[in-house]
């Protein structure tokens, strides 16, 4: 089947411009990139996407979600979760470790892209664990989960502990070509804590986490990271420390990337004020100085990269004591209009804020897609960059609903995804996979 | 008389000026039950009150016990070790299972801070915060209120200071959001590791040796040191914090010369308070737990009571 997207602005983010084209897809890649009009009565005999007053993009990727799958099926699965992301405009997902049992050995890795093909939504790559087990004692088998399909591996939710075994690993890791992403938390000075430890921790007496705790281990990663000539990447860089510190590695050559989650640029730590477990994250919600150092981070691309960290968790994670509630909240659905907010504050120009969650994360992954070429598999999302409507519970496509923004108005979703020249998901369709 | 118009107490920060005074003015009224022989009013009668308390608690236990038998509530105790809890029952599903008994005030102590606050938000019946966490303590705030006020006549401009390990203390949050509220100049004092951060921002002056923090002062308030905490690296011993944080007779004599000192119990004698302190002519411990009961009494009746006018008789 040959489709013809037609009158749309069509977002070109490795290029960074924005043109108006039309896009043949033929056999499941691009074939044909023209200027507006310049297709047409050939055209006919085509199935036409009307992208009028829409943005085209390349498909998104998010290089940091939870599919709980296997082991915790009753929060998400690998079905649920990439609905969840060609709903929210997403076609590749990379998916953490922290899974029962973890994804530290190949049965694991080929056992989640073998769900992945099943469901025939999102592409699936496999972050494999550091350490057997997470548990910070000894390599997995780097080169093994390559083969199997792993593109990173990553300690997720945990620092490695011990410096030296993971200079190690920094230093396997990139014999096997695998990216290393790191989660930066130094629970010795964060165990017990439950938000950021600072002026709204004090007034409403929950145990606070410092910001210390995640800028230390981003110190030692960016310094092993110089030792090893190792690139490693940030996870969900919460803090203004943080921004400085890798500003400052990047300046002096380290190969460094960093990534940022849309609640980290969003909301703030006075958010938790009322004890609403959906507002409980790790990293914290951090101090309105804070978002705004992480904004300033991405508009001069010290952040790389816009990810979800989507946290699925049930009602009983959830509705509990707020020190006993899980950390986390889904994002894959809403991370789109938040992003595109960031455009309309002036923070990012349209093609880099679409950089930022298209060709950036493939780049540092080493994955396809992300760009929009002739002969580039055809993986898109179409935007209604107008539409402004809040997500109810019930909108929501992934299992959980642990989400904040639910019933808040929001501006810019997502129309439909097209995953290698197939329509996988349309806004007010009642197919899934259709 | 003013209204009170609140269905739950859950923290300081949620009371106007006008509450507290009301609060406290009812307090005094209803004292006088406990000095009588016949210590017992039917205001309640007919009213039932869950003391529902899942970290160990004698004093304030207690304290709410007799306050609602007093008035003639019917009281039903739940503990941690005999409630569901122990077979895994989350306290929204023990919240539920309570309101579906129709009882007419929940009061609960917790570990988890915010606890009641999830409580309050699941039942119709009135929920007391009775400790949550490190977060707040009310009742005992407004208790401590009630005695400054009973003993000093007045809390506007009075000079307070807050000795012990703030930071992990529901008492010292609750006293000063009440004491600043009421106008009060309040100071804590202790070793860094017990101040928390950006203290300041509570309208709180820190100044953390005591030997400083005491001078010109009308009240001393003691916190209990919590030996478990000793494992948390936040002091050496306790020994070394006697020494230098510890309240004896030779710091008491730097504040004025009418002081009281107030501690919420249970007290460490030897640790943060000497013997002769807690025994001594400025102690009014005693008082604070006296108290506790009227004021318990008088926030039972405002939440639960109804219209009608106390029923001394």
């Amino acid at each position: 089947m040959s489709i013809w997207i037609k009158g749309g602005e069509l977002v070109n983010p490795e290029k960074g411009v924005i043109e108006q084209s039309d896009i043949i897809v033929e056999r499941g890649r691009i074939s044909k990139i023209l200027p507006r009009g310049v297709f047409g009565e050939q055209g006919s005999r085509l199935t036409t996407v009307d992208a009028t007053e829409k943005l085209v993009v390349p498909g998104l990727i998010d290089m940091h979600v939870h599919l709980r799958e296997p082991g915790e099926e009753y929060k998400e699965t690998i079905a649920t979760g990439t609905l969840a992301a060609v709903a929210g405009g997403y076609t590749s997902v990379a998916c953490m470790p922290n899974t029962k049992p973890p994804n530290d050995n190949r049965s694991v890795t080929e056992f989640i892209l073998r769900q992945a093909g099943e469901a025939g939504l999102a592409r699936v790559y496999p972050i494999a664990s550091i350490t057997m087990g997470q548990k910070g004692r000894m390599l997995t088998e780097f080169g093994d989960l390559k083969e199997a399909g792993a593109v990173a591996v990553s300690e997720d939710g945990y620092s490695v502990v011990d410096s030296g075994l993971m200079r190690r690993a920094m230093e396997y890791a990139n014999y096997h070509g695998l990216a290393v992403i790191c989660h930066c938390e130094d629970r010795s000075l964060s165990g017990g804590g439950v938000m950021h430890e600072g002026v709204v921790s004090t007034r409403i007496g929950l145990p606070g986490i410092p910001a210390a705790s995640e800028e230390i281990v981003v110190f030692r990663e960016i310094a092993l990271a110089r030792l090893t000539g190792t690139p490693v990447h940030i996870a969900h860089v919460s803090t203004e420390g943080s921004v400085n510190l890798i500003r400052a590695a990047k300046g002096e050559g380290v190969s460094v990337t960093a990534e940022t989650a849309p609640h980290y640029f969003t909301l703030d730590h006075n958010a938790l004020i009322g004890y609403d477990t959906r507002y409980k994250v790790n990293p914290p919600l951090r101090t309105p100085a804070d978002v705004q150092a992480v904004k300033q981070g991405l508009a001069d691309g010290v952040i790389d990269v816009i990810a979800t960290d989507h946290a699925p968790h049930s009602a009983i994670e959830k509705d509990v004591e707020f020190d006993r509630a899980a950390f986390g909240m889904i994002g894959l659905e809403t991370a789109l209009p938040l992003t595109l907010s960031l455009v309309r504050e002036g923070v990012l120009g349209l093609a880099e804020a679409f950089r930022k969650m298209t060709c950036n994360p493939a780049g540092i992954l080493g994955i396809g897609g992300g760009s929009v070429r002739e002969g580039a598999p055809a993986d898109l999302a179409i935007i209604d960059p107008d539409a402004e409507y809040g997500l109810m519970e019930e909108d929501f496509h992934s299992k959980s609903k642990n989400s904040p923004f639910i019933g808040r108005p929001l501006q810019g979703w997502n129309d439909l995804t097209m995953i290698g020249g197939k329509i996988v998901w349309q806004k007010n369709s009642n197919h899934p996979g259709c | 008389m003013a209204e009170f118009s609140h269905k739950d107490l859950l923290g300081m920060g949620q009371l106007s000026i006008e509450d507290i005074e009301l609060i406290l003015d009812t307090a005094e009224s209803l004292k006088v039950i406990s000095t009588r022989d016949i210590k017992k009013v039917p205001t309640l009668r007919g009213k039932s009150v869950v003391h529902f308390f899942y970290e160990p608690s004698t004093r304030t236990k207690t304290s709410f016990e007799i306050a609602a038998k007093r008035l003639s509530a019917d009281t039903v105790s739940l503990s941690a070790s005999t409630s569901s809890m122990v077979k895994g029952e989350t306290l929204i599903d023990t919240a539920r299972n309570l309101e579906a008994m129709s009882p007419d005030l929940i009061v609960l102590r917790h570990s988890s801070t915010g606890a009641p606050h999830l409580l309050a938000r699941e039942v119709r019946a009135s929920v007391i915060n009775a400790g949550d966490g490190i977060n707040e303590h009310p009742t005992q705030a407004l208790l401590d209120l009630f005695t400054i006020r009973e003993r000093k006549g007045r809390i506007k401009g009075l000079k307070v200071v807050i000795i012990g390990d703030i930071a992990h203390s529901r008492v010292a949050r609750s006293d000063i959001l009440g004491l600043t509220k009421m106008g009060a100049e309040v100071t804590v004092a202790g070793p860094p590791t017990m101040i928390p951060v950006e203290m300041e921002t509570l309208g709180v002056k820190v100044v953390p040796d005591p030997r400083d923090a005491v001078r010109g002062k009308d009240v001393i308030m003691l916190l209990r040191i919590q030996l478990e905490r000793q494992s948390a690296k936040i002091f050496p011993s306790t020994r070394e914090y006697a020494r230098f944080f510890g309240v004896d007779r030779q710091l008491v004599s730097r504040a004025k010369k009418d002081v009281i000192v107030m501690h919420p119990g249970p007290i460490n004698r030897g640790v943060e308070i000497i013997p002769d302190v807690a025994d001594g002519p400025h102690s009014v411990i005693l008082d604070q737990v006296a108290n506790g009961v009227a004021v318990r009494m008088a926030l039972l009746y405002l939440l639960i009571g109804g219209k009608q006018s106390v029923d001394l008789d």
